[in-house]
């Protein structure tokens, strides 16, 4: 406990943790100077802090692994928060066929990377995972930043992440449940039991999710964050009890709260989750040894090509459904190429179980790669590849 | 009016836009946050938007506002539309007018003009279908149906006359 502890100690984890919180800040700075997500830059910062890297830290490790749990549990928190019950269900007839090949095209390589590979068929499914999933976070503020939030493809790229959101409540809790059981065939009973337990929360939720935002509803922006706060981190703690997995759990409140107490609870929440996922991207690059990363790099490589290639088609074919023209969906596609926030947390999942020493880094190396390059392809090919006229030639009045 | 599409927006809010007789497409997009972007697509590609303009709450007040304000004097000059003929009008009854302080019988407006008064406004007061003993003042407007040039008899009538 930090209480307990001498004073001289409280002096040294206050001071490491400051400089750790600024590290974050200043890497933070660079990434919005260069308009990019700053995903990549705290990963890096983790590997240069981290085992085998140039700093050691000390006391503040233990500090940081349990704010990344909590980072966890905000990031899939506010997943389940950003859409309504209303708008996953409303989506689901029109969005079917490109969320379905979404997950064809883009879980596909990372499946046979992992084959090739040799590994655990646990990590295969997670390593598949990493490489289906776009980072909604990235592409919502991607799209509000280069003002395609109006623009007529971006249904179709919304949709699509709407339909990786829905993929999600069925993944986790199957890959969370797969790991407790220590082999893939071992884990199988217990698949069908989280799965149950999935199906009855969400039914309960989305039918009755009335019942938990009524509760949580307060005037006192203060007592609404405390309240979503406090609840979310109990029925994230009973769940990794009940070895579904905390993540699972807090994408489950997410999802059952809604209205008003929906839109307020995520602005509340907002700020709290940056500085603890910026904590659990710093942690789990902390993990990694970046000498850990050269052997990975050729396969990181090759996926990362392979994977923004898919989503572009991915984007290119949804937006094509919607009648949208060549230059639109071609937006779409490469708006989709980043991958983040999630691809991490679903490799958390494989390390913090410890199937897979490699799964750490290639997914590390995966990310970096594609939040990098998925905004920088977002914001620049589309223009590359269509060249427009100078100005557009004012029609004439009265024409 | 133009038809408005609507599209559902998943986690930012709903777009509207429609094409303006000129062959514009020009939309509203109204954030869960309740800010507004202002949308100008683009002629070329019409998938995107040329122009983008950011508004807040106030913003949007305001630009509403100079927008509904010419929409609310558009109907207005509507309403003096001609119906087969027939002209509905606002008149003001004027100071030195042969009329004012004297009943609409007197005057005997209907047998010069042919328009019948079907009602007066008079400061907050609205009196429908005034008889013949009914005194006009100056300062009322007179709400008077009949065939334009009658209504533009009547509307000198009503100034001095």
């Amino acid at each position: 406990m930090i209480f307990a502890a001498a004073p001289a100690e409280v002096a040294l984890v206050l001071t490491e943790l400051g400089l750790v919180v600024l590290g974050l800040a200043l890497l933070a700075r660079l990434a919005d100077r260069l308009s990019l997500s700053p995903i990549p830059f705290y990963l890096v910062g983790g590997l240069i802090v981290g085992r085998g890297g140039v700093v050691d830290l000390d006391v503040s490790e233990t500090l940081i692994a349990v704010g990344s749990e909590i980072g966890v549990v905000l990031l899939l928190l506010t997943l389940g928060l950003e859409y309504s019950s209303e708008e996953l269900g409303g989506n689901l007839k029109v969005g079917l066929p490109a969320g379905l090949l979404d997950i064809v095209a883009n879980a596909t390589p990372g499946v046979l990377a992992g084959l090739a590979l040799g590994w655990d068929a646990r990590a295969v499914i997670l390593l598949g995972g990493v490489t289906y999933i776009s980072s909604s976070g990235v592409i919502s503020k991607l799209l509000a930043d280069l003002d395609r939030l109006g623009n007529r493809e971006t249904p179709s790229v919304l949709s699509i992440l709407v339909m990786e959101d829905l993929a999600m409540a069925v993944y986790l809790p199957v890959v969370a449940a797969l790991l407790t059981g220590g082999s893939l065939m071992a884990g199988l009973p217990s698949v069908a039991i989280a799965l149950a337990t999935v199906a009855l929360v969400l039914f309960v939720a989305l039918r009755h999710g009335g019942v938990l935002s009524q509760a949580l509803f307060s005037h006192s922006d203060e007592a609404l964050l405390l309240g979503v706060l406090g609840t979310t981190l109990v029925v994230a703690g009973v769940a990794a009890q009940l070895q579904v997995s905390a993540a699972v759990g807090a994408f489950l409140v997410g999802i059952a709260i809604g209205g008003a107490v929906q839109e307020r609870a995520s602005l509340l929440v907002g700020p709290l989750r940056d500085l603890f996922a910026a904590a659990f991207f710093l942690f789990f690059g902390l993990q990694i040894d970046p000498s850990e990363l050269v052997p990975v790099a050729g396969v990181a490589l090759a996926l990362a090509a392979v994977t923004a290639g898919t989503k572009v088609v991915t984007g290119w074919w949804a937006a094509k459904r919607m009648g949208i023209a060549r230059p639109g969906r071609l937006r779409a596609g490469t708006a989709l190429i980043a991958r983040g926030e999630f691809s991490i947390v679903i490799a958390g999942l494989g390390v913090s179980a410890g199937i897979e020493p490699a799964l750490g880094p290639v997914a590390a190396a995966y990310v970096l790669l594609l939040a990098i390059a998925g905004p920088v392809a977002a914001r620049y090919v589309p223009a590359l590849v269509t060249e427009r006229p100078e100005r557009r030639q004012p029609v004439p009045a009265g024409q | 009016m133009a038809e408005v599409e609507e599209t559902q927006l998943p986690g930012v809010g709903i777009r509207y836009d429609f094409v303006t007789k000129e062959g514009d497409r020009v939309g509203v997009l109204a954030h869960r946050t309740g800010r507004r972007e202002l949308l100008v697509y683009d002629s070329v590609d019409p998938d995107a938007c040329r122009d983008v303009v950011r508004l807040d709450a106030d913003d949007t007040q305001t630009l509403a506002e100079l927008l509904g304000t010419s929409h609310v004097s558009e109907r207005l000059a509507d309403l003096q539309q001609h119906i087969e003929g027939l002209t509905i009008d606002w008149l003001p009854v004027g100071g030195n007018a042969a009329c004012a302080g004297r009943t609409l019988r007197e005057s005997a407006l209907r047998t010069e003009t042919g328009v019948s008064i079907v009602a007066v406004v008079r400061g907050d007061e609205t009196i429908p279908a005034p008889g013949g003993d009914f005194t006009l003042e100056e300062g009322d407007t007179a709400v008077a149906v009949g065939t334009p040039e009658g209504i533009k008899e009547l509307f000198r009538l009503l100034q001095q006359g």
